[in-house]
């Protein structure tokens, strides 16, 4: 294993869902708050900020509340790896020298039902919303039916993988679903988008979280228990990968952003993913879950079904995935979700994570973001 | 249509004069597009030259749209779930395009599928405005 050289020295989280009356910049303070009182720091020992928000406002106003100190604070804007980008963009401030110790905050609140998106922000012409085709549901209908097919798995696996989703959230006290719903249910719920239906995709929700983040070295002076950015990567599409938003494909299959990021991240920590004890993976609806289990290497393609059917991704199991009931439980709010992510990894790898805690004392953990326009981050956390 | 006017599609520079989809191929490494653009994804190149596409191909992936999309769709306020597909053109590309079929079960990967022009919505003037769509190939 590589010696780390940022750590995660505080974590704080506002509830995910839906909290009337609360703005997303509340939300973003409230975590924010905790993370910093979890390092014993205040808002003034900070040296830079990261932050990011799709739809609840500029992060960088966070100063407002938070204290007017001068800091550079930088916004972050990238889709449903906001959060992962500010937490790369804060590892890169500290690996870099420029900084010591800061900031990270993702948080969003967003209206109910699906997102929508104009066609014009991803250079696609007007035609391509206009006449339907332009749906985040739609595209993982698409892209999970290709996969079933060219592995030959059935479709029952869906209702287990959200079964699980419900169960887990059942068990976070910071979880929006937090009641359990059986498979049957599951698959027989409204079909939104042809194999998946309404209970097997996460909704656009709210929620925040926040970090505090320093050079591994000093980590013992702000926390007994640091958790280590051991690697930690981006990636964007290629040509011949299969993304949303995609008015066309090329025939030449190229691998996911997933598989990139991935592999960037564990070489970065010089561990693979035969070494995670914990995984969050990116479950924007239970065919993702699926496929991003294969494509970070957790697991061969094809092999999801036996291990999801034998219990192997529980809370108890060999690898478990989506502890804390993942997106689909947790709601989307996008600038927090990848952070969620992390937060969770952390509360597990600090063995803090109560009634869905992994059992075994977990050491390595792995998170995983995908989003538009075909873009995945990913992280490997050590202590 | 001889005399009349064209009728209106949901954006005319999706097609060509001869009712085909227009893609755009590279000069340099072959490699298509739809809609046209002028850089290629693939080398990077600017090479791009306009290129008709094959109006029959295989469906490669398919789903059913469940429920009205918000806006910016723009298709009846009545709402009938609709087949979204993904069509390979050999030797072209995988093209996104609603299929005329919404039956899951009437679609099959590897089914044989061909182009067609549809109604989609009834403009202002009361005409309809036509989109492009694939349908299941039915042999004689």
């Amino acid at each position: 294993m590589t010696a780390a050289a940022v750590a995660i020295v505080g974590i704080g989280i506002h509830p995910f869902g839906r909290t009337e009356g609360v703005s997303g910049r509340a939300q973003a303070v409230h975590a924010a708050r905790a993370a910093l009182a979890d390092a014993g720091l205040r808002f003034g020992d900070m040296q830079f900020g990261f932050g990011g928000s799709w739809s609840a406002g500029d992060p960088d106003t966070l100063v407002s509340e938070l204290g007017l100190t001068s800091l550079p604070f930088i916004n972050v804007a990238n889709g449903c790896a906001t959060g992962g980008s500010a937490l790369l963009s804060a590892d890169a401030a500290i690996r870099s020298g420029t900084h010591d110790l800061g900031l990270v905050v993702g948080f969003d609140k967003h209206p109910r039902g699906a997102f929508n998106t104009d066609p014009a922000d991803h250079g696609i012409g007007a035609w391509y919303g206009e006449t339907g085709l332009m749906l985040t549901t739609q595209f993982f209908g698409l892209k999970i039916q290709r996969y079933l097919h060219t592995h030959g798995i059935g479709t029952e696996v869906l209702a287990t993988i959200a079964e699980k989703a419900f169960r887990n959230g059942a068990l976070n006290p910071n979880a929006w679903r937090r009641k359990e719903i059986s498979a049957d249910e599951i698959a027989a719920a409204p079909m939104i988008s042809h194999p998946l239906t309404q209970y097997m995709y996460c909704s656009p929700g709210e929620g925040a979280v926040a970090f505090v983040v320093c050079r591994a070295d000093r980590a013992r002076d702000y926390c007994e228990n640091p958790v280590y950015l051991s690697g930690a990567a981006l990636r964007s599409r290629r040509y011949g990968s299969f993304e949303v938003f995609s008015p066309w494909l090329a025939v030449d299959a190229a691998d996911s952003p997933t598989v990139d990021a991935s592999a960037a991240a564990f070489a970065q920590a010089g561990l693979t993913p035969a070494d995670v004890d914990v995984a969050q993976v990116q479950d924007t609806e239970s065919g993702a879950e699926l496929m991003h289990m294969a494509e970070t290497g957790l697991c061969e393609h094809g092999a999801q079904e036996e291990l999801i059917a034998s219990g192997a991704t529980a809370i108890g199991g060999s690898l478990p995935i989506n502890t804390d009931g993942g997106c689909i439980a947790n709601g989307e709010p996008i600038g927090a979700s990848g952070l969620r992510q992390v937060y969770e990894t952390a509360l597990q790898l600090r063995g803090e994570a109560g009634d869905h805690q992994v059992p075994g004392d977990p050491r390595v953990g792995f998170t995983h973001v995908y989003g538009a326009p075909g873009i995945s981050a990913c992280t490997v956390l050590t202590r | 249509m001889t005399g009349g006017p064209l009728p209106r599609t949901v954006d005319d520079s999706l097609f060509t004069a001869g009712g085909a989809l227009l893609g755009s191929r590279c000069d340099d490494c072959g490699a298509h597009t739809f809609p046209r653009q002028g850089g290629c994804p693939r080398c990077t190149g600017a090479s791009m030259a306009d290129v008709p596409l094959a109006r029959e191909g295989t469906l490669w992936s398919f789903t059913i749209q469940g429920f009205r999309p918000k806006t910016p769709y723009r298709g009846p306020d009545e709402f009938e779930p609709y087949g979204v597909g993904y069509v390979e053109l050999p030797g072209q590309l995988i093209v996104e395009a609603r299929l005329t079929e919404n039956d899951p079960d009437r679609l099959e990967i590897g089914m044989p599928v061909r182009m067609e022009m549809i109604p989609f919505r009834t403009d202002e003037a009361g005409e309809p405005v036509l989109t492009f769509a694939f349908s299941p190939v039915v042999s004689a």
